[in-house]
């Protein structure tokens, strides 16, 4: 990938804390990240890595006992950390950055028809007569793939079952012209095969509507095909970074070996499967050196000593982990992650041509 | 092949219904499955296929509208005496889906676990209760001195072992398990998957195992319903199933499942599961043994498709 192309965010530094009773929670530590324009990046982590609190961030969406203590956030020219008010962020939110949540069962409103819902966003972020908002929210509703968008219009919620109301919510999201779009755990409240879909929808607006789109997801799996880059996040850093094909076919730090050891999909039947032992650090406390190292059996002793810097794999591959520094001893990934470039999918391909070949003789 | 194994659950033919007799809503239509003794039987489909509402309908939480439940060989379904429901109610435990909902929040752990042996038919003693819950917990690996906690001090994965903790307290000998992981993060579902494992070989237990993830029912179930819209499409083996996956519901959602590999999966080709692709109007589909213990819901134009297939996929094999 073009290392020089455009940087539409660029975060730098980026330090964000909470206060809890008094004691000072250290969510993110110092994060620098950009983000190329018409790019789809995933940030990749467990619960409690921080990764949600990284993009709430760009939104002004931190709880109120959340801060930005150190870094910059730059979007067009302009420094997002320093942001305080309502009335700024709004200039932001929804018409320069906009976000899908988890949940379609909560982000809607229940009491106003859908097409409101989305009229409400077009109302507060164009200038549009609203005599032509009708036809642009049903013309919306039509890209996002809900059947029969006239009469959709002017139903409520409940009407629809969970991915539609999660187009409905992609709906919303887009009917502003975001440059930037986050999914934050997009498909996680649903069905496979409904993740499936709204994946693929979502890959094609990102074409259509010229969106850079950020995921968020726990599931490795989910983002091999959506993503170009993939950000793996643990205790509120940034651990590794590359080009999905990077990730998936040299991953490098600990951490994104057993993020990929953990997906059902790479197990084998009879084996007991791999899981990460331990929780993540508390960050309450300062944390000291490689913050996986404790749930690492093969940490070295200076992982717990002194925190990695960046060691570059290629230009567009970093990760955080002193297992590339040339001092250290060599490691392996595990086995079971070695051999992912040209998995067999689940259904074979063969089977189906067979069937599609029977059918065709009838 | 089953033969020698023995029979615990029987579903014949089983119908539940919801709502008046002006707008009935038949969320489970005429499904039967037989679960043998010391297996985990799957159950896949998506959400409002009637999953869930078998595997309630099993503990006696739905009513049945048609058909019949036999848990070794007794009917457990309708109307049965009080006896055999305490009994039932024991020897049938269920983990549900999502572990932040499923417990009480305002009581210890000690005694969500122990809830069920108050209202047992032999209440244990204070002593025993204890003792009891202490043995639960550390099953299922964790630590004794967690019973004195509340539900919001655990994690997720943690959370989710005291409701396996509290179904294993009772000595059950068949469990009902609804989606346990889904709610749960990739990195934890392996803990309580190999956790499940672990008790099935330890204490002989039977699993019936729901979900809509067919990646995770490869590892742990022996064989696989696939139900779509209340009726049962396919039902086979594990293995088999993921050989030759007949029914077009299947494949769709083989399909669905991600692959961790951005190259395939960016080619992938993914398939949409069309109903309207059968021509059951003039001759309605019926449940089929298509070869030893694959049976499939397919009329006969369909079956013979299905056997052509079968059988080029034999010739296949062998070439190779």
């Amino acid at each position: 990938m073009d290392t020089k192309q455009e940087v539409i965010l660029s975060v730098k530094d980026l330090e964000v804390k909470f206060n809890l009773r008094g004691k000072i929670l250290h969510a993110i530590r110092g994060v620098s990240l950009d983000l190329h324009k018409s790019e789809s990046l995933a940030i990749v982590g467990e619960s409690g890595s921080g990764k949600s609190v990284f993009v709430k961030s760009f939104m002004g969406l931190l709880d109120s006992n959340g801060y930005v203590s150190a870094g910059r956030i730059e979007y067009d020219g302009k420094n997002l950390a320093e942001y305080t008010k309502d009335k700024e962020w709004r200039k932001i939110r929804g018409g320069e950055i906009a976000m899908v949540l988890q949940d379609p069962m909560t982000s809607l409103n229940p009491l106003k028809t859908v097409g409101k819902q989305i009229c409400e966003a077009l109302k507060l972020h164009g200038n549009m007569p609203k005599s032509k908002m009708k036809d642009a929210a049903v013309e919306i509703l039509r890209d996002v793939g809900i059947p029969d968008p006239e009469k959709r219009f002017s139903q409520y919620p409940h009407e629809f079952s969970g991915g539609m109301r999660q187009r409905v919510v992609i709906a919303i999201a887009v009917a502003c012209n975001p440059k930037i779009l986050i999914c934050d755990e997009p498909t996680t409240a649903l069905d496979v095969t409904i993740q499936a879909q709204i994946l693929h929808l979502l890959k094609n607006l990102k074409e259509k509507y010229d969106l850079t789109t950020i995921y968020i997801t726990h599931d490795l799996g989910v983002v091999a095909n959506v993503a170009d880059r993939i950000a793996v996040m643990y205790a509120g850093d940034i651990v590794e970074i590359g080009t999905c094909e990077e990730v998936f076919y040299n991953p490098q730090h600990p951490y994104t070996w057993a993020l990929l050891s953990s997906l059902p999909q790479l197990g084998v039947k009879g084996q007991e499967l791999f899981s990460i032992k331990g929780t993540p650090p508390n960050l309450f406390h300062q944390v000291e050196g490689d913050a996986f190292a404790p749930r690492n059996p093969q940490a070295l002793n200076i992982d717990f000593a002194e925190r990695p810097p960046y060691f570059e794999v290629s230009p567009t591959h970093k990760a955080r982990t002193w297992l590339l520094d040339p001092r250290a001893p060599k490691v392996e990934p595990p086995e079971s992650i070695r051999n992912i470039r040209g998995l067999k999918p689940l259904l074979n391909p063969e089977f189906v041509k067979l069937a599609a070949g029977g059918a065709s003789d009838e | 092949m089953n033969k020698e194994k023995e029979l615990l659950l029987q579903v014949k033919n089983l119908d539940v219904t919801f709502g008046t007799r002006s707008h009935k809503f038949r969320a489970v239509n005429n499904v039967s499955f037989d679960i043998y003794k010391g297996e985990t039987f799957g159950l896949v489909g998506e959400s409002g296929s009637g999953k869930t509402t078998i595997g309630r309908a099993i503990i006696r939480i739905n009513p049945v509208s048609g058909g019949e439940i036999l848990y070794k060989g007794e009917r457990i379904s309708g109307r049965i005496s009080r006896k055999k429901d305490k009994a039932l109610t024991r020897q049938i435990q269920m983990i549900f889906q999502d572990p932040m909902a499923s417990l009480n929040e305002r009581a210890k752990v000690d005694y969500i676990v122990s809830e069920g042996l108050y209202s047992s038919e032999h209440r244990p003693s204070e002593e025993e209760r204890k003792k009891a819950v202490e043995q639960a917990l550390s099953d299922v690996g964790l630590l004794p001195e967690f019973s004195s906690r509340f539900p919001h001090e655990f994690s997720g994965g943690q959370r989710q072992r005291i409701g396996i903790a509290r179904a294993l307290i009772m000595q059950p000998e068949f469990i009902i398990a609804d989606e346990p992981i889904s709610a749960l993060d990739v990195s934890i579902r392996a803990q309580v998957l190999n956790l499940l494992s672990r008790l099935q070989k330890e204490r002989g237990l039977t699993y019936l195992f729901i979900a809509h993830d067919l990646s995770v029912m490869r590892f742990i179930t022996d064989r696989i319903a696939v139900i779509h819209k209340g009726r049962l499409v396919e039902l086979c083996n594990t293995e088999r199933l993921f050989e030759a996956p007949l029914h077009p519901y299947t494949q769709a959602l083989l399909s669905a499942i991600p692959l961790p590999d951005p190259v395939t999966e960016k080619k992938k080709k993914l398939l949409v599961y069309d109903p309207s692709i059968h021509r059951y109007e003039e001759n309605p589909p019926s449940w089929t043994e298509i070869e030893p213990g694959h049976f499939i819901l397919a009329n006969e134009p369909e079956l013979q498709k299905y056997r052509r297939q079968l059988s080029q996929m034999e010739q296949l094999k062998q070439t190779q």
